[in-house]
Protein backbone atom coordinates (compact mmCIF):
# COMPACT_ATOMS: atom_id res chain seq x y z
CA UNK A 1 0.00 0.00 0.00
CA UNK A 2 1.54 3.48 -0.99
CA UNK A 3 1.21 6.37 1.80
CA UNK A 4 -1.93 8.17 1.04
CA UNK A 5 -1.11 11.79 -0.83
CA UNK A 6 -2.09 14.11 0.97
CA UNK A 7 -3.17 17.75 -0.48
CA UNK A 8 -1.15 19.30 2.29
CA UNK A 9 2.62 19.22 1.69
CA UNK A 10 5.34 19.18 4.25
CA UNK A 11 6.98 22.66 4.25
CA UNK A 12 9.53 23.19 1.99
CA UNK A 13 12.32 23.24 4.25
CA UNK A 14 15.69 25.37 4.12
CA UNK A 15 15.68 29.36 4.99
CA UNK A 16 14.54 30.51 1.57
CA UNK A 17 11.50 27.65 1.39
CA UNK A 18 10.69 28.90 4.84
CA UNK A 19 10.34 32.05 3.82
CA UNK A 20 8.38 31.34 0.86
CA UNK A 21 6.18 29.92 2.71
CA UNK A 22 5.62 32.50 5.11
CA UNK A 23 4.98 34.69 2.21
CA UNK A 24 2.58 32.65 0.88
CA UNK A 25 0.81 32.09 4.08
CA UNK A 26 0.52 35.46 5.16
CA UNK A 27 1.12 37.53 2.40
CA UNK A 28 1.10 40.45 4.60
CA UNK A 29 4.51 40.17 5.86
CA UNK A 30 5.61 40.68 1.68
CA UNK A 31 3.96 43.56 1.36
CA UNK A 32 5.91 44.83 4.32
CA UNK A 33 9.11 44.11 3.35
CA UNK A 34 8.11 45.31 -0.37
CA UNK A 35 6.91 48.75 1.40
CA UNK A 36 9.72 49.16 4.08
CA UNK A 37 12.57 49.94 2.52
CA UNK A 38 11.39 52.71 0.04
CA UNK A 39 9.28 54.40 2.97
CA UNK A 40 12.32 54.40 4.52
CA UNK A 41 14.46 55.94 2.24
CA UNK A 42 11.49 58.94 1.14
CA UNK A 43 10.22 59.03 4.60
CA UNK A 44 13.50 59.76 6.19
CA UNK A 45 15.58 61.04 3.30
CA UNK A 46 13.26 63.19 1.42
CA UNK A 47 10.07 63.93 3.99
CA UNK A 48 12.59 64.54 7.21
CA UNK A 49 14.71 67.05 5.04
CA UNK A 50 11.59 68.89 3.66
CA UNK A 51 10.30 69.00 7.43
CA UNK A 52 13.58 70.39 8.78
CA UNK A 53 13.40 72.91 6.21
CA UNK A 54 10.03 73.75 7.17
CA UNK A 55 10.68 73.67 10.70
CA UNK A 56 13.73 76.13 9.91
CA UNK A 57 11.61 79.29 8.32
CA UNK A 58 10.16 79.67 11.89
CA UNK A 59 13.33 80.35 13.30
CA UNK A 60 14.81 84.02 12.40
CA UNK A 61 18.41 84.95 11.93
CA UNK A 62 20.30 87.34 14.05
CA UNK A 63 20.87 90.53 12.57
CA UNK A 64 24.25 91.31 14.82
CA UNK A 65 25.82 88.08 14.54
CA UNK A 66 24.48 86.56 11.14
CA UNK A 67 23.76 83.36 13.18
CA UNK A 68 20.34 81.77 13.38
CA UNK A 69 18.48 81.82 16.70
CA UNK A 70 16.77 78.97 17.30
CA UNK A 71 13.75 80.12 19.24
CA UNK A 72 10.45 79.66 17.45
CA UNK A 73 9.09 83.10 15.61
CA UNK A 74 7.02 84.64 13.00
CA UNK A 75 9.94 86.93 12.41
CA UNK A 76 10.90 85.50 9.27
CA UNK A 77 7.50 85.42 7.75
CA UNK A 78 6.93 88.82 8.07
CA UNK A 79 9.94 89.85 6.41
CA UNK A 80 8.98 87.79 3.86
CA UNK A 81 6.13 89.70 3.24
CA UNK A 82 8.45 93.18 2.86
CA UNK A 83 7.43 95.00 -0.63
CA UNK A 84 10.75 93.92 -1.92
CA UNK A 85 9.78 90.09 -1.59
CA UNK A 86 6.78 90.07 -2.66
CA UNK A 87 7.69 91.96 -5.97
CA UNK A 88 10.00 88.77 -6.15
CA UNK A 89 6.74 87.18 -5.87
CA UNK A 90 4.52 88.08 -8.08
CA UNK A 91 7.14 88.64 -10.85
CA UNK A 92 7.02 85.00 -10.41
CA UNK A 93 3.58 84.28 -10.60
CA UNK A 94 2.99 86.09 -13.38
CA UNK A 95 5.60 84.47 -15.49
CA UNK A 96 4.22 81.38 -14.65
CA UNK A 97 0.83 82.21 -15.59
CA UNK A 98 1.95 83.65 -18.69
CA UNK A 99 3.83 80.51 -19.98
CA UNK A 100 1.04 78.72 -18.89
CA UNK A 101 -0.70 80.06 -21.10
CA UNK A 102 1.55 80.57 -24.20
CA UNK A 103 2.62 76.56 -23.73
CA UNK A 104 -1.34 75.82 -23.62
CA UNK A 105 -1.72 77.59 -26.99
CA UNK A 106 1.29 76.53 -28.85
CA UNK A 107 0.63 72.59 -27.46
CA UNK A 108 -2.76 72.48 -28.65
CA UNK A 109 -2.56 72.31 -32.53
CA UNK A 110 0.32 69.80 -31.89
CA UNK A 111 -1.46 67.39 -29.48
CA UNK A 112 -4.69 67.90 -31.41
CA UNK A 113 -2.86 66.82 -34.72
CA UNK A 114 -1.09 64.06 -32.84
CA UNK A 115 -4.00 62.53 -30.89
CA UNK A 116 -6.81 62.95 -34.29
CA UNK A 117 -4.47 62.56 -37.17
CA UNK A 118 -1.06 60.68 -36.98
CA UNK A 119 -1.58 57.30 -37.69
CA UNK A 120 0.80 54.82 -37.42
CA UNK A 121 4.34 55.44 -38.68
CA UNK A 122 3.27 59.40 -38.31
CA UNK A 123 2.12 58.96 -34.63
CA UNK A 124 5.65 57.39 -33.20
CA UNK A 125 7.20 60.22 -35.24
CA UNK A 126 4.90 62.41 -33.26
CA UNK A 127 5.30 60.21 -29.99
CA UNK A 128 9.08 60.63 -30.30
CA UNK A 129 9.38 64.38 -31.68
CA UNK A 130 7.89 65.33 -28.38
CA UNK A 131 9.56 62.78 -26.13
CA UNK A 132 13.04 63.43 -27.48
CA UNK A 133 12.59 67.30 -26.32
CA UNK A 134 11.52 66.61 -23.14
CA UNK A 135 14.16 64.32 -21.84
CA UNK A 136 16.99 66.15 -23.89
CA UNK A 137 19.31 68.02 -21.27
CA UNK A 138 17.74 71.00 -19.67
CA UNK A 139 20.97 72.58 -19.66
CA UNK A 140 21.78 72.17 -23.05
CA UNK A 141 18.38 73.52 -24.36
CA UNK A 142 18.83 76.86 -22.17
CA UNK A 143 22.64 76.72 -23.61
CA UNK A 144 20.81 76.58 -27.22
CA UNK A 145 18.92 79.72 -26.75
CA UNK A 146 21.84 81.88 -24.88
CA UNK A 147 23.21 81.13 -28.98
CA UNK A 148 20.00 81.72 -30.41
CA UNK A 149 19.31 85.27 -28.56
CA UNK A 150 22.87 86.46 -28.53
CA UNK A 151 23.74 89.81 -30.11
CA UNK A 152 25.52 88.40 -32.60
CA UNK A 153 23.08 85.15 -33.23
CA UNK A 154 20.67 83.76 -35.46
CA UNK A 155 17.65 85.90 -34.45
CA UNK A 156 19.10 89.18 -34.71
CA UNK A 157 20.85 87.52 -38.18
CA UNK A 158 17.06 86.62 -39.35
CA UNK A 159 15.77 90.00 -38.86
CA UNK A 160 18.45 91.84 -40.41
CA UNK A 161 18.14 89.83 -43.56
CA UNK A 162 14.62 89.83 -43.27
CA UNK A 163 14.92 93.77 -42.65
CA UNK A 164 12.72 93.62 -39.72
CA UNK A 165 15.90 94.82 -37.32
CA UNK A 166 13.69 98.48 -37.07
CA UNK A 167 10.95 95.99 -35.41
CA UNK A 168 13.01 93.75 -32.90
CA UNK A 169 14.25 97.22 -31.65
CA UNK A 170 10.81 99.08 -31.78
CA UNK A 171 10.08 95.63 -29.53
CA UNK A 172 12.90 96.10 -27.29
CA UNK A 173 12.31 100.01 -26.46
CA UNK A 174 8.78 98.77 -24.90
CA UNK A 175 8.49 99.08 -21.39
CA UNK A 176 8.63 96.04 -18.99
CA UNK A 177 9.12 93.05 -22.03
CA UNK A 178 11.81 94.82 -23.68
CA UNK A 179 15.59 95.70 -22.29
CA UNK A 180 18.81 95.96 -23.99
CA UNK A 181 18.84 92.44 -25.64
CA UNK A 182 16.87 89.63 -26.24
CA UNK A 183 19.09 87.64 -23.95
CA UNK A 184 18.51 90.39 -20.85
CA UNK A 185 14.71 90.93 -21.53
CA UNK A 186 11.70 89.28 -19.86
CA UNK A 187 10.52 88.15 -23.42
CA UNK A 188 13.88 86.25 -23.82
CA UNK A 189 13.58 84.54 -19.78
CA UNK A 190 9.52 83.63 -21.43
CA UNK A 191 10.63 82.26 -24.48
CA UNK A 192 12.79 79.90 -22.52
CA UNK A 193 10.87 78.74 -20.32
CA UNK A 194 7.94 78.25 -23.27
CA UNK A 195 10.63 75.79 -24.88
CA UNK A 196 12.06 73.92 -21.52
CA UNK A 197 8.40 73.27 -20.60
CA UNK A 198 6.12 72.57 -23.87
CA UNK A 199 6.64 69.27 -24.04
CA UNK A 200 5.34 68.61 -20.60
CA UNK A 201 2.09 71.03 -21.85
CA UNK A 202 1.63 67.86 -25.36
CA UNK A 203 1.84 64.96 -23.48
CA UNK A 204 -1.64 65.79 -20.91
CA UNK A 205 -3.05 67.56 -23.81
CA UNK A 206 -2.81 64.96 -26.58
CA UNK A 207 -3.97 62.02 -23.55
CA UNK A 208 -7.09 64.22 -22.68
CA UNK A 209 -7.55 64.78 -26.48
CA UNK A 210 -6.88 60.85 -28.02
CA UNK A 211 -10.36 59.84 -25.34
CA UNK A 212 -12.77 62.27 -26.66
CA UNK A 213 -14.42 59.68 -29.14
CA UNK A 214 -14.41 60.92 -32.51
CA UNK A 215 -18.43 60.29 -33.18
CA UNK A 216 -18.82 63.27 -30.80
CA UNK A 217 -16.96 65.84 -33.17
CA UNK A 218 -19.20 64.29 -36.20
CA UNK A 219 -22.37 64.42 -33.95
CA UNK A 220 -21.55 68.04 -33.55
CA UNK A 221 -21.00 68.55 -37.17
CA UNK A 222 -24.10 66.57 -37.74
CA UNK A 223 -26.05 69.21 -35.73
CA UNK A 224 -25.00 71.65 -37.90
CA UNK A 225 -22.33 72.76 -35.97
CA UNK A 226 -19.32 74.85 -37.91
CA UNK A 227 -16.16 73.89 -36.62
CA UNK A 228 -15.39 77.00 -34.65
CA UNK A 229 -18.26 75.75 -32.73
CA UNK A 230 -17.23 72.36 -32.28
CA UNK A 231 -14.08 73.73 -31.07
CA UNK A 232 -15.02 76.08 -28.70
CA UNK A 233 -18.64 73.37 -27.07
CA UNK A 234 -17.30 70.28 -27.36
CA UNK A 235 -13.44 69.95 -28.11
CA UNK A 236 -12.28 73.21 -25.62
CA UNK A 237 -14.72 71.51 -22.51
CA UNK A 238 -13.30 67.79 -22.87
CA UNK A 239 -9.69 68.84 -23.01
CA UNK A 240 -9.78 70.99 -20.43
CA UNK A 241 -8.70 68.39 -17.78
CA UNK A 242 -5.70 68.02 -20.11
CA UNK A 243 -4.74 71.53 -20.28
CA UNK A 244 -5.06 71.63 -16.60
CA UNK A 245 -3.21 68.71 -15.68
CA UNK A 246 -0.63 70.16 -18.41
CA UNK A 247 -0.84 73.45 -16.87
CA UNK A 248 0.26 71.69 -13.36
CA UNK A 249 4.04 71.15 -14.46
CA UNK A 250 4.44 74.13 -16.77
CA UNK A 251 3.45 76.47 -13.70
CA UNK A 252 5.22 74.46 -10.87
CA UNK A 253 8.41 74.24 -12.87
CA UNK A 254 8.30 78.06 -13.69
CA UNK A 255 7.81 78.91 -10.59
CA UNK A 256 10.60 77.07 -9.32
CA UNK A 257 13.39 77.24 -11.72
CA UNK A 258 15.81 79.62 -10.66
CA UNK A 259 18.40 79.26 -13.32
CA UNK A 260 16.88 79.96 -16.83
CA UNK A 261 16.56 83.78 -15.26
CA UNK A 262 19.56 83.82 -13.99
CA UNK A 263 21.18 82.48 -17.47
CA UNK A 264 18.64 84.79 -19.73
CA UNK A 265 17.09 87.77 -18.06
CA UNK A 266 17.13 90.85 -16.80
CA UNK A 267 18.94 91.20 -13.49
CA UNK A 268 15.38 91.34 -11.32
CA UNK A 269 15.10 88.13 -8.83
CA UNK A 270 12.25 85.46 -9.07
CA UNK A 271 11.46 82.88 -6.13
CA UNK A 272 13.70 80.63 -7.09
CA UNK A 273 17.23 82.95 -7.18
CA UNK A 274 15.83 84.48 -4.00
CA UNK A 275 16.14 81.07 -2.39
CA UNK A 276 19.60 80.75 -4.16
CA UNK A 277 20.91 84.09 -2.88
CA UNK A 278 19.60 83.64 0.52
CA UNK A 279 20.68 79.83 1.34
CA UNK A 280 24.16 81.25 -0.51
CA UNK A 281 25.90 83.84 -0.09
CA UNK A 282 23.76 86.04 2.79
CA UNK A 283 23.47 82.16 5.04
CA UNK A 284 19.94 83.09 5.67
CA UNK A 285 18.41 79.72 5.80
CA UNK A 286 15.20 80.54 7.46
CA UNK A 287 14.11 83.44 5.03
CA UNK A 288 15.50 81.05 1.98
CA UNK A 289 12.78 78.17 3.64
CA UNK A 290 10.23 81.00 4.39
CA UNK A 291 10.66 81.65 0.66
CA UNK A 292 10.23 77.93 -0.78
CA UNK A 293 6.89 77.64 1.35
CA UNK A 294 5.55 80.13 -1.12
CA UNK A 295 5.52 78.06 -4.09
CA UNK A 296 4.60 75.19 -1.92
CA UNK A 297 1.55 76.79 -1.09
CA UNK A 298 1.32 78.35 -4.41
CA UNK A 299 1.19 74.76 -5.92
CA UNK A 300 -1.11 73.68 -2.93
CA UNK A 301 -3.99 75.89 -3.68
CA UNK A 302 -3.18 75.25 -8.21
CA UNK A 303 -3.57 71.36 -7.31
CA UNK A 304 -6.81 71.58 -5.24
CA UNK A 305 -8.16 73.30 -7.52
CA UNK A 306 -7.00 71.22 -10.57
CA UNK A 307 -8.32 68.89 -8.28
CA UNK A 308 -12.00 69.89 -8.63
CA UNK A 309 -11.59 70.32 -12.38
CA UNK A 310 -11.03 66.20 -12.66
CA UNK A 311 -6.93 66.87 -13.69
CA UNK A 312 -5.95 64.20 -12.16
CA UNK A 313 -7.65 61.67 -14.46
CA UNK A 314 -5.50 63.00 -17.14
CA UNK A 315 -2.77 63.01 -16.20
CA UNK B 1 -21.64 66.41 -43.14
CA UNK B 2 -20.02 63.36 -44.46
CA UNK B 3 -17.74 61.72 -41.31
CA UNK B 4 -14.90 60.77 -43.88
CA UNK B 5 -13.91 64.46 -44.40
CA UNK B 6 -12.81 64.26 -40.50
CA UNK B 7 -9.82 62.09 -41.96
CA UNK B 8 -8.17 64.64 -43.21
CA UNK B 9 -6.76 67.61 -41.17
CA UNK B 10 -7.48 71.43 -42.26
CA UNK B 11 -4.16 72.93 -43.65
CA UNK B 12 -4.15 75.83 -41.05
CA UNK B 13 -4.07 72.98 -38.12
CA UNK B 14 -0.83 70.90 -40.30
CA UNK B 15 1.05 74.23 -40.13
CA UNK B 16 0.33 75.16 -36.13
CA UNK B 17 1.54 71.30 -35.44
CA UNK B 18 4.27 71.48 -37.77
CA UNK B 19 5.33 74.55 -36.49
CA UNK B 20 5.41 73.67 -32.78
CA UNK B 21 7.43 70.77 -33.70
CA UNK B 22 10.11 72.73 -35.28
CA UNK B 23 9.85 75.19 -32.01
CA UNK B 24 10.81 72.10 -30.33
CA UNK B 25 13.45 70.81 -32.45
CA UNK B 26 15.26 73.90 -34.32
CA UNK B 27 17.54 75.31 -31.14
CA UNK B 28 18.94 71.84 -30.64
CA UNK B 29 19.75 71.09 -34.06
CA UNK B 30 21.75 74.54 -33.72
CA UNK B 31 24.01 72.95 -31.01
CA UNK B 32 25.49 70.57 -33.55
CA UNK B 33 26.07 73.07 -35.97
CA UNK B 34 27.84 75.46 -33.06
CA UNK B 35 30.35 72.43 -32.43
CA UNK B 36 32.10 72.53 -36.21
CA UNK B 37 32.31 76.05 -35.72
CA UNK B 38 35.69 78.40 -36.32
CA UNK B 39 34.05 81.04 -34.16
CA UNK B 40 35.76 80.83 -30.47
CA UNK B 41 34.96 84.13 -29.36
CA UNK B 42 31.76 85.17 -29.53
CA UNK B 43 28.26 82.97 -30.63
CA UNK B 44 28.83 84.66 -34.42
CA UNK B 45 25.67 83.11 -36.55
CA UNK B 46 26.32 82.58 -39.69
CA UNK B 47 29.71 80.28 -38.23
CA UNK B 48 32.37 81.82 -40.54
CA UNK B 49 33.77 78.42 -41.27
CA UNK B 50 34.00 75.04 -40.05
CA UNK B 51 36.36 72.67 -38.08
CA UNK B 52 36.77 69.27 -36.59
CA UNK B 53 39.34 71.19 -34.22
CA UNK B 54 37.25 71.57 -31.53
CA UNK B 55 36.06 67.84 -31.20
CA UNK B 56 40.55 66.85 -30.36
CA UNK B 57 40.50 70.23 -28.30
CA UNK B 58 37.41 68.48 -25.90
CA UNK B 59 38.91 65.18 -25.87
CA UNK B 60 42.16 66.11 -24.37
CA UNK B 61 40.66 68.05 -21.23
CA UNK B 62 40.81 65.99 -18.26
CA UNK B 63 38.14 68.53 -16.63
CA UNK B 64 35.53 67.53 -18.93
CA UNK B 65 36.43 63.83 -19.09
CA UNK B 66 36.52 64.12 -14.63
CA UNK B 67 32.82 65.63 -14.74
CA UNK B 68 31.69 63.01 -17.29
CA UNK B 69 32.97 60.35 -15.34
CA UNK B 70 31.71 61.29 -12.04
CA UNK B 71 28.01 61.62 -14.01
CA UNK B 72 28.60 58.37 -15.06
CA UNK B 73 28.94 56.70 -11.76
CA UNK B 74 26.34 58.91 -10.08
CA UNK B 75 24.15 57.98 -12.47
CA UNK B 76 24.54 54.24 -12.65
CA UNK B 77 24.79 53.77 -8.33
CA UNK B 78 21.36 56.50 -8.54
CA UNK B 79 20.37 53.97 -10.92
CA UNK B 80 20.39 50.82 -9.24
CA UNK B 81 19.28 52.19 -6.05
CA UNK B 82 16.43 53.33 -8.18
CA UNK B 83 15.28 50.05 -9.59
CA UNK B 84 15.31 48.44 -6.13
CA UNK B 85 13.00 50.77 -4.70
CA UNK B 86 10.66 51.84 -7.73
CA UNK B 87 10.39 48.39 -8.42
CA UNK B 88 9.43 47.32 -4.43
CA UNK B 89 7.17 50.49 -4.39
CA UNK B 90 5.45 49.12 -7.52
CA UNK B 91 5.26 45.52 -7.13
CA UNK B 92 3.37 46.66 -3.57
CA UNK B 93 0.79 48.72 -4.84
CA UNK B 94 -0.16 47.20 -7.76
CA UNK B 95 -0.87 44.10 -5.41
CA UNK B 96 -2.48 45.00 -2.95
CA UNK B 97 -5.16 47.62 -2.03
CA UNK B 98 -4.45 48.63 1.35
CA UNK B 99 -4.77 51.78 3.77
CA UNK B 100 -2.19 54.85 2.40
CA UNK B 101 -2.25 52.93 -0.92
CA UNK B 102 -2.44 56.77 -2.57
CA UNK B 103 -0.57 58.07 -0.27
CA UNK B 104 2.39 56.18 -1.57
CA UNK B 105 2.14 57.38 -4.47
CA UNK B 106 1.84 60.62 -3.71
CA UNK B 107 4.96 60.45 -1.80
CA UNK B 108 7.17 58.78 -4.53
CA UNK B 109 5.80 61.93 -7.25
CA UNK B 110 6.57 64.40 -4.81
CA UNK B 111 10.09 64.70 -5.50
CA UNK B 112 9.22 65.68 -8.79
CA UNK B 113 6.34 67.45 -8.30
CA UNK B 114 8.38 69.97 -6.28
CA UNK B 115 10.03 72.01 -7.43
CA UNK B 116 13.91 70.96 -7.55
CA UNK B 117 15.17 74.10 -5.67
CA UNK B 118 12.89 72.73 -2.83
CA UNK B 119 14.33 69.18 -2.62
CA UNK B 120 17.82 70.62 -3.13
CA UNK B 121 17.85 73.17 -0.29
CA UNK B 122 15.92 70.96 1.99
CA UNK B 123 18.37 68.12 1.37
CA UNK B 124 21.23 70.57 1.92
CA UNK B 125 20.28 71.84 4.84
CA UNK B 126 19.31 68.60 6.65
CA UNK B 127 23.14 67.37 5.59
CA UNK B 128 24.24 70.09 7.08
CA UNK B 129 22.47 69.82 10.72
CA UNK B 130 23.53 66.12 10.34
CA UNK B 131 26.81 67.49 10.16
CA UNK B 132 27.49 65.23 6.40
CA UNK B 133 29.82 66.40 4.63
CA UNK B 134 29.33 66.67 0.76
CA UNK B 135 30.40 64.07 -0.80
CA UNK B 136 29.89 61.50 -4.17
CA UNK B 137 27.44 60.05 -1.48
CA UNK B 138 25.21 62.93 -1.07
CA UNK B 139 24.77 63.72 -4.79
CA UNK B 140 23.83 60.42 -5.28
CA UNK B 141 21.47 60.61 -2.29
CA UNK B 142 19.76 63.35 -3.88
CA UNK B 143 19.71 61.74 -7.19
CA UNK B 144 18.29 58.30 -6.49
CA UNK B 145 15.27 59.74 -4.43
CA UNK B 146 13.52 61.49 -7.52
CA UNK B 147 14.89 59.20 -9.85
CA UNK B 148 12.61 55.87 -7.62
CA UNK B 149 9.66 57.62 -9.45
CA UNK B 150 10.94 56.75 -13.09
CA UNK B 151 11.28 53.53 -12.17
CA UNK B 152 7.81 53.43 -10.36
CA UNK B 153 5.52 54.66 -13.53
CA UNK B 154 7.22 51.76 -15.66
CA UNK B 155 6.93 49.23 -13.54
CA UNK B 156 3.91 50.16 -12.19
CA UNK B 157 2.03 50.49 -15.94
CA UNK B 158 3.46 47.22 -16.97
CA UNK B 159 2.52 44.83 -13.20
CA UNK B 160 -1.43 46.37 -14.77
CA UNK B 161 -1.17 44.80 -17.44
CA UNK B 162 0.95 41.65 -16.61
CA UNK B 163 -2.06 39.39 -15.51
CA UNK B 164 -2.40 38.12 -12.02
CA UNK B 165 -3.71 34.37 -13.08
CA UNK B 166 -0.01 34.02 -14.20
CA UNK B 167 1.56 34.04 -10.78
CA UNK B 168 -1.53 32.27 -9.34
CA UNK B 169 -1.03 29.87 -11.91
CA UNK B 170 2.96 29.49 -11.15
CA UNK B 171 1.80 29.21 -7.77
CA UNK B 172 -1.07 26.05 -8.03
CA UNK B 173 1.84 24.14 -10.65
CA UNK B 174 4.03 24.21 -7.27
CA UNK B 175 6.68 27.20 -6.90
CA UNK B 176 7.09 29.07 -4.25
CA UNK B 177 7.67 32.87 -4.43
CA UNK B 178 11.34 32.74 -5.12
CA UNK B 179 10.66 30.98 -8.02
CA UNK B 180 7.56 32.66 -9.55
CA UNK B 181 9.52 36.05 -8.85
CA UNK B 182 12.48 34.59 -10.95
CA UNK B 183 10.92 32.57 -13.75
CA UNK B 184 7.27 34.31 -13.96
CA UNK B 185 7.21 37.91 -13.03
CA UNK B 186 10.86 39.24 -13.71
CA UNK B 187 10.65 38.13 -17.43
CA UNK B 188 7.45 40.09 -17.66
CA UNK B 189 8.92 43.21 -15.95
CA UNK B 190 11.99 42.85 -17.18
CA UNK B 191 12.11 45.03 -20.11
CA UNK B 192 10.23 47.75 -18.31
CA UNK B 193 12.42 47.59 -15.50
CA UNK B 194 15.46 48.44 -18.23
CA UNK B 195 13.16 51.17 -19.54
CA UNK B 196 12.58 52.80 -16.48
CA UNK B 197 16.27 52.36 -15.59
CA UNK B 198 17.74 53.96 -18.79
CA UNK B 199 15.19 56.99 -18.12
CA UNK B 200 16.60 57.07 -14.30
CA UNK B 201 20.12 56.91 -16.20
CA UNK B 202 18.76 60.24 -18.40
CA UNK B 203 17.53 62.17 -15.47
CA UNK B 204 19.96 62.06 -13.17
CA UNK B 205 23.05 62.34 -16.11
CA UNK B 206 21.45 65.86 -16.48
CA UNK B 207 20.37 66.70 -12.88
CA UNK B 208 21.61 70.21 -12.21
CA UNK B 209 19.21 72.07 -9.74
CA UNK B 210 19.24 69.20 -7.10
CA UNK B 211 23.25 68.96 -7.41
CA UNK B 212 24.08 72.10 -7.03
CA UNK B 213 22.83 72.16 -3.14
CA UNK B 214 24.10 68.40 -2.44
CA UNK B 215 27.94 68.77 -4.60
CA UNK B 216 30.64 69.71 -2.27
CA UNK B 217 33.65 70.79 -4.79
CA UNK B 218 32.74 67.79 -7.24
CA UNK B 219 31.57 68.82 -10.55
CA UNK B 220 29.24 66.52 -12.60
CA UNK B 221 28.88 67.12 -16.54
CA UNK B 222 25.64 69.72 -15.72
CA UNK B 223 27.68 71.29 -12.88
CA UNK B 224 30.57 72.37 -15.10
CA UNK B 225 28.34 73.60 -18.27
CA UNK B 226 26.56 75.68 -15.73
CA UNK B 227 29.69 77.24 -15.19
CA UNK B 228 30.24 77.54 -18.36
CA UNK B 229 27.18 79.03 -18.96
CA UNK B 230 27.11 81.42 -16.05
CA UNK B 231 31.06 83.03 -17.07
CA UNK B 232 31.94 81.73 -20.47
CA UNK B 233 35.60 80.65 -20.67
CA UNK B 234 35.58 78.41 -23.51
CA UNK B 235 32.99 78.65 -25.55
CA UNK B 236 34.19 75.93 -28.21
CA UNK B 237 34.65 73.03 -25.70
CA UNK B 238 31.22 74.33 -23.99
CA UNK B 239 29.37 73.53 -27.69
CA UNK B 240 31.11 69.88 -28.58
CA UNK B 241 30.02 68.91 -24.98
CA UNK B 242 26.57 70.36 -25.31
CA UNK B 243 26.56 68.01 -28.80
CA UNK B 244 27.72 65.45 -26.84
CA UNK B 245 25.14 65.20 -24.10
CA UNK B 246 22.36 66.15 -26.41
CA UNK B 247 23.66 62.24 -28.20
CA UNK B 248 24.01 60.90 -24.92
CA UNK B 249 20.91 61.43 -23.51
CA UNK B 250 18.73 60.47 -26.88
CA UNK B 251 20.41 56.93 -26.61
CA UNK B 252 18.60 55.55 -23.56
CA UNK B 253 15.71 57.42 -24.35
CA UNK B 254 15.21 56.19 -27.88
CA UNK B 255 16.36 52.56 -26.21
CA UNK B 256 13.76 52.78 -23.46
CA UNK B 257 10.67 53.78 -26.26
CA UNK B 258 11.15 50.51 -28.12
CA UNK B 259 11.73 48.31 -25.09
CA UNK B 260 7.88 49.89 -23.88
CA UNK B 261 6.27 50.60 -27.31
CA UNK B 262 3.79 47.59 -27.47
CA UNK B 263 0.84 48.87 -25.09
CA UNK B 264 1.88 51.19 -22.36
CA UNK B 265 3.30 54.91 -23.39
CA UNK B 266 3.86 55.84 -19.92
CA UNK B 267 7.81 55.94 -20.67
CA UNK B 268 8.15 59.29 -19.83
CA UNK B 269 5.43 60.78 -18.23
CA UNK B 270 5.95 63.35 -15.71
CA UNK B 271 9.51 64.01 -15.75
Amino acid sequence: MSVPQTAILPGRGGAAGTAADLFWRNPKVLLALLLIPPLLWLGIIYLGSLFALLAQSFFSIDEFSGLVKYELTLKTYRELLNPANLDIIARTVLMAAAVTIAAAIVAFPVAYYAARYARGRWKALFYLGIMLPLWSSYLVKVYAWKLILAKEGILNWVFEKLHLTWLLEAYLSAPVIGGNSLSVSYTGTFLVFLYVWLPFMILPVQAALERVPGNLVEASADLGATPAQTFRNVLLPLAMPGVVAGSIFTFSLTLGDYIIPQIIGSSRLFIGQAVYAHQGTAGNIPLAAAFTVVPVVIMGFYLWGAKRLGAFNAL
Amino acid sequence: MRSDRSNRSPLALKIAAAAGLAFLHLPILLIFVYAFTTEDKSYQWPPPGFTIKWLGVTWNRPDVWEALWLSVRVAGIATLIAIVLGTLCAAAVSRWKFFGHETISLLVILPIALPGIITGIALRSAFNLADMPFSFWTIVLGHATFCIVVVYNNAVARFRRTSGSLIEASMDLGADGFQTFRYVILPNIGTALLAGGMLAFALSFDEVIVTTFTAGQQATLPIWMLEELVRPRQRPVTNVVAMVVVLVTFLPILAAYYLTRDGDHVAGHGK
